[in-house]
């Protein structure tokens, strides 16, 4: 009995061996077919757009964490939306790719990206070296930056006072790398979400919370009364679109793509759509939100 | 198909000198042991307290409710007995609510409904908010694993222990349970195993167990590899250490037989 199922394991070892051989096989064959695929739609693109492989064939995945206002979130529909599902649609559009979304936890979107499982991580990610080690990154094409969110209360008024305190941050983001790394004795407590930090910060379980600026607002809209953004923001970055380093073609044709978004004004058209559209009409705060986005747009190519 | 290329560069992954390089990113560089080796302290400590609560709780609700099943039928003529009925009955609704909703529901969602709603206003210790949470969630299964093994003891064992002039509770203590125990040894063992694995979901209101510690150096250094299949040892080796113990304590608790 034990003879036979050690017979059987071993003939199924075989097997896998020599199908993962076959594996590789086809996957060649199914690069081979969307080349194709990509090749006949090229017709109708620029000339940049050549070539471009995705993994599954005519379509282009692109992964994200639709809880991040208002570069992507639920719709009211139950769909992904949002400034970033918006230049996802037009890059597959460009493409003539059908575009899909995943919407997975943030801390997988660069090893989704990098195994395979997306094509592309368009999540309002920064460039940072970490994941630079992962995956490439596109031409960024919003500036951005990590604000403090408090208690209209809090005794909390600069970042020199965060230190030794508790503070919210989403797992994986660039608030959670850099409380970790730059803000002494401080404890860094990783939510999953960033709307469960700020609640947590609202049920008084954390002191502060250290988010991404956009979605600050839209929390701070959300919760109006009870927290605010500090005036002094931590850092300066970049967002970026994240492709996969074996993935030359794909990353040239997202990057001139991306180019030809910002001297159409398309991702600024884009960008002041879901910046403006607040549930409340606050038509002077809207308008202060309109003057920072269009400061905060990439206006200039970067190469 | 890509399944079976994935294999392919899994096996790659023996490839020793590569092994090294990310054994050193994930675990040597920035301390990031140190995720693993707090987490693991934390998901001890998560998992003792709450398997103490659920013994509490589940031997609480198993002794109600076997013994509203032991003498609900049985007829009663004196004020205090009927009141003592009553009693016993309410409770037992009680009993029977808690395991209804606890074993109805999911953890994770009771997990989050007693840090964002139960606790929803007040600052409270993560760590006493999950040892609560597992505690009652556990405490439903170990009830029902319980009242079997009562259930289990021959009714003549319970009629001899009463006709020998032992109360109610001294025959539940000094002839039924031990009996018990022995019957439900290996259900228990079961249910401390799946509490155990239960904890990782901890990590969902921002506490660093084990599992979560393995989710921060991920979100680190983007490599999914490692950090999860050193926790996946962690928890595996746990296991085979609480069956092990559970094992020797039934050979222990059988010695007394022929």
């Amino acid at each position: 009995m034990k003879l036979k199922n050690l017979a059987l394991l071993f003939a199924a070892g075989v097997m896998a061996l020599s199908m993962s051989a076959c594996g590789a096989k086809t996957d060649e064959q199914n690069a081979a077919g969307s080349q194709e695929i990509s090749e006949s739609s090229q017709q109708d693109d620029s000339a940049d757009t050549q070539k471009v492989i995705t993994n599954t064939e005519g379509k282009l995945i692109w992964a994200t964490n639709a809880e991040f206002p208002p570069y992507e979130f639920r719709g009211d529909d139950g769909k992904v939306t949002g400034i970033d599902a918006e230049i996802a649609q037009y890059i597959g559009d460009q493409l003539g790719l059908e575009v899909e979304v995943e919407d997975m936890n943030f801390d997988s979107i660069v090893a989704a990206v990098q195994s395979g499982k997306a094509d592309l991580g368009i999540a309002g990610m920064t460039i940072e070296e970490d994941r630079l080690a992962s995956v490439n990154f596109s031409i960024p094409y919003v500036n951005a930056g990590q604000v403090i969110i408090v208690k209209n209360d809090s005794d909390i008024k600069s970042a020199q006072d965060l230190a030794n305190k508790t503070i919210g941050v989403q797992l994986g983001t660039t608030g959670d790398s850099y409380v970790t790394d730059n803000i002494e004795n401080s404890t860094p407590e990783r939510y999953n979400k960033g709307f469960e930090a700020v609640q947590a910060l609202i049920q008084d379980k954390v002191d502060a919370v250290v988010i991404d600026g956009e979605p600050a607002k839209s929390y701070v809209k959300a919760n109006e009364g009870a927290i605010k953004i500090l005036d002094e923001q931590l850092t300066e970055e970049e967002y970026a679109i994240a492709v996969n380093k074996d993935n030359e073609s794909l990353l040239n044709a997202v990057n001139s793509i991306l180019t030809e978004m910002k001297d159409n004004g398309k991702i600024t058209e884009i960008s002041n759509k879901y910046l403006n559209s607040g549930d409340t009409a606050d038509e002077e705060t809207n308008e202060e939100a309109n003057e920072e986005t269009e400061t905060q747009i990439e206006q200039t190519d970067e190469e | 198909m890509n399944w079976f290329y994935n294999l392919e560069t899994k096996i790659m992954l023996l490839n020793l000198e590569d092994f090294k390089a990310r054994f050193i990113l994930n675990f040597i560089k920035k301390n990031r042991w140190q995720y693993i080796t707090r987490g693991l302290r934390l998901t001890v400590e998560i998992t003792i307290f709450a398997l103490i609560l659920g013994l509490i709780l589940g031997s609480l609700a198993a002794v109600i409710r076997s013994s509203y099943d032991l003498t609900h039928t049985k007829k009663c003529s004196g004020l205090s007995q009927k009141i003592y009925q009553f009693i016993l009955s309410v409770l037992n609704i009680i009993c029977k609510i808690y395991l209804t909703v606890i074993r109805g529901t999911p953890s994770v969602v009771q997990l989050l409904i007693i840090y964002f709603v139960i606790f929803g206003d007040v600052a409270v210790d993560k760590v006493f908010v999950a040892v609560v949470a597992f505690g009652i969630n556990s405490g439903a299964y170990v009830a029902e694993i319980i009242r079997s093994g009562i259930m289990s003891v021959d009714k003549g064992q319970f009629e001899a222990g009463r006709s020998l002039g032992f109360g109610y509770f001294s025959t539940m203590r000094y002839i039924i349970l031990p009996q018990a125990v022995k019957n439900i040894l290996p259900a228990l063992g079961n249910e401390f195993i799946v509490l155990l694995k239960e904890t990782s979901i901890s990590g969902y209101i921002a506490l660093e167990d084990l599992t979560k510690g393995a989710d921060i150096i991920r979100s680190r250094t983007y490599d999914a590899f490692m950090p999860l299949i050193a926790i996946a040892l962690i928890y595996l080796a746990m296991v085979m250490l609480l069956s092990w113990a559970v094992g020797i304590l039934e050979r222990r608790l059988r010695r007394d037989e022929r």
